[in-house]
Formats: C-alpha cells, sequence, structure tokens
C-alpha cells in the first residue's frame, strides 16, 4: 500500500482480507449498490448490508439513528475495536457511504478493501456462496455523538455556495453536471431541474480509480484535485446525486488526499435540484481561472 | 469456488457507453452491465454460456437506457 497517502491505514488490499478475513477481530462487510451481488459469491466469511434499508433511516430521509446504528452494529457482531474492512461493487461507493456513517458514529477502525469487489473477483480469488450468519457481539455496542463536522446539510451548502467559503466538488458525470440528463442513464429521474451548484468544480468520482478499482495514488490525487483547486487547508464540500458517490470522493479526500476539512453533503442533486428558489448553473465544467 | 475468465469492455449502446464484465462461477457465467458514467448497474445475468449472458445483458441495458432523456444545455 502507497506510504504516501495521508492515512494509509485505513486502506487494505485484497491479499491483506484474504490473510485476515477470519481473524477474530476482523469484520468484513460487503455492501453493493446492486445488493444481490452478495448472493452471487463474496468474501469468505463476510456478511452484507443493504444501503438502501438497513444504512439510512427509512422513514426520514437520512442516515442510520444513533440506536438504529448501534444495533447494527451488535448484529453484526461488531465490537467497538473491531476492524471493519468494507468492500463492494462500482469500485467501493457504498462502502465508503458505510465508512463515512460508521465515522459519524465514532468508529475507531474502519478501512475499506483497495479495489473492491470487482478486484477481488479479477483475481480469482475464492467467492462463498452461501450467506454467513454473523453471531451477535456479547458487548452491546456503543456509538458516540454523531460528528457532524463529517457531514454538510443545506444551510452550510447555501451559506458556502454565497459566501465562496468551500470548494463545492461535484463528482457525478459531466453530463449530470451540465444538465444534459437529470440522473445517470438507465436510472430514474430524481429532480425537477438539471445542472450544478453555482461555482461547483466538476470532478467525477471515477476519476479517482485505476481501471482496476484500486486507488489512484497519493501524487495523482493531489494531481487531479489541485487542478481543481482543491487543496489539503481550504474546506471543501463534495455531492452528487443523493450522497453516495460524495462518500467516495470524501473517503478519498479525506484519507487518500488529507484534507482535514471536508464534509460530505449527502443530501446533494436530490436536494438541490428540486429546491424552490435554489440557484442553478448550466453547462460544461469551466477551467478553474473561469469558475 | 473461484471466478474465472474475468473480462470487461465498453460497448456503445444507442450512443450510451455501457460496461459488460463477466466471468465465470461454477459452470455459469455471470455478466454485469453497467452505465460507465456513474457505472450503476442496467442488468445483472446469469445464464450457461458467456454469449447468452452478455447478450441478455445488453439488451436490458438497451431497454433502460432508451428511457434516459438528453436536454438542450
Amino acid at each position: 500500500m502507497s506510504a504516501s497517502y495521508a492515512h494509509p491505514e485505513v486502506l487494505v488490499d485484497t491479499e491483506w482480507v484474504a490473510s485476515h478475513a477470519n481473524d477474530n477481530n476482523v469484520r468484513v462487510v460487503e455492501v453493493d449498490v446492486d445488493t444481490k451481488a452478495y448472493d452471487e459469491g463474496h468474501v469468505p466469511g463476510a456478511i452484507a448490508w443493504a444501503w438502501n434499508t438497513q444504512l439510512c433511516d427509512t422513514t426520514v430521509r437520512d442516515i442510520l439513528p444513533k440506536a438504529t446504528y448501534e444495533d447494527l452494529m451488535t448484529e453484526s457482531g461488531i465490537g467497538n475495536d473491531t476492524t471493519v474492512v468494507l468492500y463492494g461493487d462500482n469500485n467501493n461507493w457504498f462502502a465508503a457511504w458505510a465508512l463515512w456513517q460508521m465515522k459519524i458514529y465514532g468508529h475507531k477502525d474502519a478501512r475499506i478493501m483497495n479495489g473492491g469487489r470487482k478486484k477481488w473477483i479479477a483475481e480469482g480469488r475464492d467467492l462463498e456462496t452461501v450467506a454467513t450468519k454473523a453471531s451477535p457481539g456479547v458487548k452491546p455496542y456503543r456509538a458516540t455523538d454523531p460528528d457532524f463536522s463529517l457531514r454538510a446539510f443545506l444551510p452550510q451548502v447555501q451559506q458556502a455556495q454565497k459566501s465562496h467559503s468551500a470548494v463545492m466538488i461535484d463528482v457525478r458525470s459531466p453530463q449530470e453536471f451540465s444538465g444534459e440528463i437529470l440522473a445517470p442513464p438507465g436510472l430514474p429521474e430524481t429532480c425537477q431541474r438539471g445542472g450544478h451548484i453555482p461555482g461547483a468544480r466538476s470532478v467525477p468520482w471515477g476519476k479517482a480509480c485505476n481501471d482496476d478499482g484500486t486507488f489512484k495514488s497519493a501524487g495523482e490525487l493531489e494531481k487531479l484535485y489541485g487542478a481543481e483547486g482543491i487543496s489539503k487547508s481550504k474546506p471543501a464540500i463534495a455531492y452528487c446525486r443523493i450522497g453516495e458517490r460524495s462518500s467516495h470522493t470524501w473517503f478519498v479526500l479525506k484519507y487518500l488526499v488529507g484534507v482535514d476539512n471536508v464534509t460530505n453533503y449527502d443530501g446533494s442533486w436530490t436536494e438541490w435540484g428540486n429546491l424552490v428558489g435554489a440557484p442553478v448553473e448550466k453547462g460544461a465544467a469551466k477551467s478553474v481561472g473561469h469558475a | 469456488m473461484k471466478p474465472e475468465h474475468f473480462s470487461e469492455r465498453k460497448v456503445d449502446v444507442d450512443g450510451w457507453q455501457v460496461n459488460l464484465a463477466s466471468y465465470k462461477l461454477g459452470d455459469k457465467w455471470h455478466t454485469k452491465a453497467d452505465n460507465v458514467s456513474p457505472g450503476a448497474a442496467l442488468a445483472r445475468i446469469v445464464a450457461d454460456t458467456r454469449e447468452d449472458a452478455e447478450t441478455r445483458a445488453l439488451a436490458r441495458a438497451k431497454e433502460l437506457l432508451s428511457r434516459t432523456k438528453r436536454r438542450e444545455v
């Protein structure tokens, strides 16, 4: 693993997982966009969380309430000191979403398997097709109060947009950014207006990844984000459509690049693009000097 | 079981790029078609042959992509 990432300890490679997946203090969890992928085959010993039922409040649009999060951890056999390794499809989109929530609730040791599900399969590693049954923890899991310094809410985003106090990073595809399409190709439209938050920089999430699904090197990432005016010292807010792609970029900026003050605006375009009176900019991305 | 013969390629479907990833697990072929950007799954098919899995995945992807409207900006 690259030692030049700001926090290399949050990444493990597939070989590490193959060697440690069944260690007593390690819990491997698969979190996919396609929630049926786990059943097709998964890392031996891994359990699965469904992002759309287990990692969000299913009544109010929100992340998991604290008590529900604690229950999920306990039922998953995860203690406060467990090393949790998350991985999934789409280069770890929802694995990053899960890690973001775990960090909000103060879990100390949560990591991402670099390359995710795709790399594991491409390497021809063992897949298990029978679901793993987790033994619930003997000791109930205790979360901290939510750390909302990792999350941006609408009022903060509106204030930052007006005052230019943070760099806004739109990580959706260029066509979503420009307003040409309202949702990713083939998926239902979930907003009334297309375009982006005025002043936002366009850095599609996938630019942070190599073809094999692993993250680009620290130098490549610094160059990528630096070209868009994103630096370690300036506050940054990442957003996408519903907050999962932006949690991926949040992870990259926070732990690999080392941006201290970066938040994930999970309200994202489904909130901003439906908001009465919110300013919207259309058109393709411009270079930094012409923002 | 170990997955074998993993491969992926990009295909143009009515002007949209689609990523087709296939592998064999046991005696079945698994294919996933996604929309490249952002990479969300459009179809996941299990079939007896790679050709059948990919053909059916592409057909489903084409059906879903045909619903995407492009707007003037």
